[in-house]
């Protein structure tokens, strides 16, 4: 325990200052994410990270969100359980048709206001699995889709570009 | 009696609304010490007030006993803020209520909570209650023997006259029955609230849920109302840690400049307790669900050396 | 003539409980009549400490009555043996000598055996009766020894002969019959290791038996110990108190620990009876213990106590059978795991229920959390007491009551939680429908009582003192604070039930109307969450059994559970599985280790006596005359 308090005090902080522009970070699709979904959210976002038929590529990515280096915590995103508690479901994967109805009660669930944020090629059309039988074909064939953070995968420093933009916060 | 009113607006004021700073100091604290630069500590202030502004998703399984739940979460804890001895000695309704009663209420707060989760009708929900009840059980004996230990010494089990003995014999706060007593409570005090090693305020992971399995199924307002009834029992149960076993600096007497000095003596050991608590969940894993008896058989050990201890130095 | 006899029970119980609460207060009353029966005739007397407990019968045979009168089909048979029941009871209380109080304990014994029977062919109700009826008369003997005891050595069989020649006695006289009926009344009162007759006949008998047995009979047997302990046979030795209180403890723990894993609704209640009696004696004990040591004032508060909660409990233990009968009337079946979503059913019964188990788990501000307040201040003093071992005893027990509360709240979450709330489990309960008139009439009475008993603290608190002055002998009355605040010794300790109450009132309209009034009061309504599974059923709800498990785990040494997992497979392949039965029993401790080896060494024994009994009536005459030759030469 004190070994490990003595290597907390000595390293200190490494988050990594402001985020990197990215090209292509986020695509906006529709026109919901306005004013109302920058000024609820700017200062405080609940995500829930939904799974849907990912190869968790992308998962591994958002992973790397909560860690020292990126640390969105910063920003006020948060992640959480249930989608009762969500603002802001986070879709990865091109949604395998058993995991169709899944998401589309996920979305139900979640209390408004609410948007969707699609992650990866996957998310976006399918990817490398379009046209597969097992694939329904990109998040926005099951649930209204607000943006999307195209890449395979995105790198972290892309998503945390592309959830501060879709809150409103370009730092 | 101006002066008393003035107290009690003082202590309401500070749970109220000091309680969700509490929580984000943990948080920051917690956050540093990990290499992150972490979340504000104001942080959940802006969650509280995005969440008021949420629609309420109700489940269809559930009764008015889920929708009444966080209302009386909200009120045995404001009631409490006005028994526990936070800025003043005598608080407006220190004369109703002692220690025993305020765990009962807390105990309250605990019934309805464990029932709201049952009402959901989801496993988690009832995983939750079925948790919550036992750990809250299991820390009760810690609870009275400590108060035992206290009303040895005090002669009194009012909360008011316990600050008031001790901090008229300062010495009196380093006794070693004292400070046993003063780890046991700690421990309960993990256990009640949640914290690690007995709960992880911040899990996702259902299967290792107490407290957050039995919200699961809470939005918006609701949501808002249970999470601020949380952070207020943290800063009750730091606060009684703080008033009853180190008094120092507790005014005895009503005046803007007394209560005052009050305030900032309790903020000053809210942050030392809040670090040492950030320490402590940062350097240890949370324990394993039936280990959690044990850590509570070994503080209810503590607490009864604690007795014995105040039992031979009389 | 059903609803007349249940009609002329009430007014019975009206009438006891006037009379009652005018002893109570000091309206004294005695009646003998000696020439109707020998060894002294009838012979009733009000006191004080008398006048508490027909108080308590009377006042809880009106809603069990009212209860009945809500079924009068299901009510009719028994309902000759039910008038007896409340009117031996009532006379019990009443008895001013050994004959009277033997007379009323056996008919009212023999009373609630015939209604425990009621259900005449189920072989469970059969045997709970068998044993109820052994137990029972176990402690009779106990009682009938321990009297005829004391009346031949105090030289008379009045009640208030025993009062003087009880100084008189020597120590171990004293102890012996102490020991004798403290049994006897042990027995009847469900103290632990003697309560095994308790969780098999409460659940057998109809809900308003069951009521009036949990919540008023065994208080007869707290009436017992407390007679015996303080009045009539004067001062004792401080182990009657250390006794008391440690069976008390053991009788709380082993009572909220056996309700926990119990999936019986009724058997759980029942187990509940045994915590609170439990809870009961912890106070008595301390009483008794400070009465020995020379501290009255302290005396008095102990036994306040243990006399408010067994008011209380008789409130709310009424209130949860009367319940539990409702519920089991509307979904014919007790068994919780096939409970579920009552509260939309029956929503009246829930709201009633629900005030019961809250008052049962002790929560402020209603009447069980006071009673416990104020046992944990009798036992907080002690150290007035200068003796180590006696200050550990109540260390044990301030333990003892913590954990005890603890669990409870855990029982009654989990006894109201998976009965009413949620989604039924079966179809019995998604049939239910709500019970008449009559018995929510009786439910609602209790529970109005239930809140009435907690916010009228420093009302009852002072009258049940001067109850308890009496019997322990303190001059004048003890200082307890003023009409909205109870202070306890002084400055020990005070509490205010009213003032918290209307706090957590205004506290909570508070919150509430800033929620309304910020127009957040809409909602959506939608399924709960499952992780968008597609196959929501009742069966993924939590059990009863599963809400168990952490208990069962942490006290494994005392339930000792047994894991009996059955996999049938289909016949083609042991790797395709069509049912898992799956079963965690607990193993009662005290069958095991006391009762079995008991009854073997019973039969042992009687099976080497029995050679006497031969059959041979010449052997007969034999022993016939052998007895003739002994009394004449030795008498």
């Amino acid at each position: 325990m004190l070994r490990q308090l003595r290597t907390a005090l000595r390293t200190g902080v490494v988050t990594e200052p402001g985020v990197p522009a990215e090209a292509a970070p986020l695509e906006i699709v529709g026109g919901r994410l306005r004013e109302e979904i920058h000024r609820r959210f700017k200062r405080s976002l609940h995500i829930r990270q939904v799974d849907a038929g990912s190869c968790n590529g992308c998962e591994l990515e958002i992973s790397g969100l909560i860690g020292p280096h990126y640390d969105f915590e910063r920003f006020g995103l948060h992640l959480v359980a249930s989608p009762r508690h969500a603002d802001c479901l986070l879709v990865t994967g091109p949604v395998t048709l058993n995991m169709a109805e899944p998401l589309r009660r996920t979305w139900e669930a979640t209390p408004d206001p609410k948007f969707v944020v699609a992650v990866g090629d996957c998310g976006r059309d399918g990817g490398i699995f379009r046209g597969s039988y097992a694939v329904v074909g990109g998040v926005s064939s099951v649930v209204p889709v607000d943006a999307v953070i195209a890449g395979c995968p995105p790198s972290p420093a892309a998503l945390l570009a592309g959830l501060l933009e879709a809150i409103g916060r370009r730092p | 009696m101006i002066g008393e009113l003035l107290a009690a607006v003082l202590q309401l004021v500070l749970v109220g609304l000091g309680a969700p700073l509490l929580i984000g100091i943990v948080r920051t604290l917690k956050a540093r010490l990990v290499g992150r630069r972490g979340p504000s500590p104001w942080q959940p202030y802006a969650d509280l007030r995005k969440l008021l502004g949420k629609e309420r998703v109700v489940s269809t399984t559930t009764s008015w006993i889920f929708a009444v739940t966080p209302t009386v979460l909200a009120a045995t804890m404001l009631v409490s803020a006005l028994i526990v001895p936070l800025v003043i000695s005598r608080p407006a309704l220190g004369f109703a209520g002692n220690v025993i009663v305020l765990m009962y209420l807390f105990l309250v707060g605990a019934f309805f909570l464990a029932l709201a989760g049952l009402d959901a009708g989801s496993a988690f929900g009832g995983m939750g209650s079925s948790r919550e009840v036992a750990v809250a059980a299991l820390a009760e004996p810690t609870i009275a023997l400590a108060v035992f230990a206290l009303a040895m010494r005090a002669g009194t089990i009012n909360l008011g006259g316990v600050v008031e003995r001790v901090s008229a014999d300062p010495w009196l706060a380093l006794a070693p029955g004292h400070l046993l007593a003063f780890a046991a409570f700690f421990i309960v005090m993990l256990a009640e609230t949640g914290r690690l090693p007995v709960d992880n305020p911040a899990t996702h992971l259902e299967l290792t849920m107490i407290h957050e399995a039995m919200v699961l199924e809470y939005s918006g307002p609701d949501l808002a109302i249970v999470e601020w009834a949380a952070a207020m029992k943290l800063f009750l149960f730091m606060s009684l840690l703080a008033n009853l076993f180190f008094p120092w600096g507790v005014p005895t007497d009503a005046g803007v400049a007394t209560l005052a000095v009050g305030a900032i003596v309790l903020a000053a050991k809210l942050t030392v307790l809040a670090g040492l608590l950030a320490v402590m969940e940062t350097a240890m894993a949370k324990l394993r669900l039936f280990r959690v008896p044990e850590l509570l058989a070994g503080s209810f050990a503590l607490a009864l050396l604690s007795v014995t201890s105040m039992f031979l130095l009389r | 003539m059903t609803i007349v006899t249940y009609v002329l029970a009430t007014v019975v119980g009206l009438a006891a409980g006037f009379a009652g609460v005018g002893g109570m207060l000091g309206v004294g009353m005695s009646w003998r009549l000696p020439a109707l029966l020998p060894l002294g005739g009838v012979s009733l007397v009000l006191d004080p400490l008398a006048g508490v407990f027909l108080a308590m019968i009377g006042f809880a045979a009106v809603p069990a009555s009212l209860y009945a009168l809500g079924d009068p089909r299901q009510a009719r048979r028994g309902r000759g043996a039910y008038l007896l029941f409340v009117g031996a009871m009532a006379v019990v209380p009443l008895a001013g000598n050994a004959l009277t109080f033997l007379l009323a304990w056996e008919l009212m014994s023999l009373a609630s055996y015939m209604l425990v029977v009621h259900d005449r062919e189920a072989r469970e109700a059969i045997r709970a009766a068998w044993v109820y009826a052994v137990m029972t008369h176990a402690g009779v003997v106990c009682l009938i020894a321990g009297m005829l005891l004391l009346g031949t050595w105090a030289g008379s069989f009045e009640v208030d002969a025993w009062r003087v020649a009880a100084p008189g006695l020597a120590a171990g006289s004293r102890n012996l019959v102490w020991t004798l009926l403290a049994l006897g009344f042990a027995v009847k009162a469900g103290v632990v290791p003697l309560h095994v007759w308790l969780p098999l006949a409460h659940p057998a008998a109809p809900s308003h038996v069951s009521a009036l047995m949990s919540g008023v009979m065994i208080k007869l047997g707290v009436y017992g110990l407390i007679r015996i302990s303080l009045d009539w046979l004067g001062d004792g030795p401080l182990w009657w108190g250390a006794v008391i209180l440690l069976a008390g403890a053991v009788s709380a723990m082993v009572g909220v620990l056996s309700a926990i894993v119990d999936r019986d609704l009724k058997r759980v209640l029942a187990f509940s009876s045994i915590e609170n009696v439990g809870i009961i004696l912890i106070g008595l004990g301390a009483g008794v213990l400070y009465h020995a040591a020379g501290l009255p004032a302290l005396a008095v508060i102990g036994l306040t106590a243990a006399l408010y909660h067994a008011v209380n409990h008789t409130a709310f233990k009424t209130l949860l059978f009367l319940g539990a009968g409702a519920v089991v009337h509307a979904t014919g079946t007790r068994d919780m795991e096939a409970l579920g979503g009552l509260i939309k059913r029956m929503p009246w019964t829930t709201a009633c229920f629900l005030s019961g188990a809250v008052a049962a788990a002790a929560l402020p501000p209603l009447n069980g959390f006071v009673s416990e307040w104020l046992t944990f201040q009798a036992l907080l003093q002690n150290l007035l007491i200068e003796q180590p071992a006696v200050n550990l005893v109540f260390a044990l027990g301030i333990a003892a009551l913590a954990l005890t509360g603890g669990l409870a709240v855990a029982c009654f979450v989990r006894a109201f939680g998976i009965s009413f709330l949620a989604v039924p489990r079966s179809d019995a309960s998604a049939q239910a429908h709500e019970v008449p008139r009559a018995p929510r009439l009786a439910m609602t009475m209790l529970a109005v009582t239930c809140l009435a008993l907690g916010l009228g603290v420093t009302v009852i608190v002072p009258a049940l003192a001067r109850v308890g002055t009496d019997l322990v002998g303190v001059v004048g009355t003890l200082a307890l604070g003023d009409a909205l605040v109870l202070d306890v010794s002084g400055n020990f300790a005070s509490l205010s039930v009213p003032v918290i109450a209307v706090a957590l009132a205004l506290a909570g309209l508070g919150v509430f109307g800033g929620l309304v009034v910020t127009g957040r009061g809409r909602a959506r309504p939608y399924e709960t969450w499952s992780c968008g599974r597609m196959l929501q059923t009742p069966r993924m709800e939590y059990t009863a059994t599963a809400f168990a498990n952490p208990f069962k785990r942490v006290f494994d040494f005392f339930y000792r559970p047994v894991q009996q997992i059955d996999i049938a497979a289909h016949p083609a392949s042991r790797l395709f599985v069509q049912r898992i039965d799956y079963a965690n029993p607990t193993r009662s401790l005290f069958d095991d280790w006391l009762y079995r080896p008991l009854l073997a060494g019973v039969n042992r024994g009687v099976r080497v006596v029995r050679v006497l009994q031969s059959g041979s009536a010449n052997l007969y005459l034999t022993y016939i005359l052998l007895a003739l030759l002994v009394m004449l030469v030795f008498a």
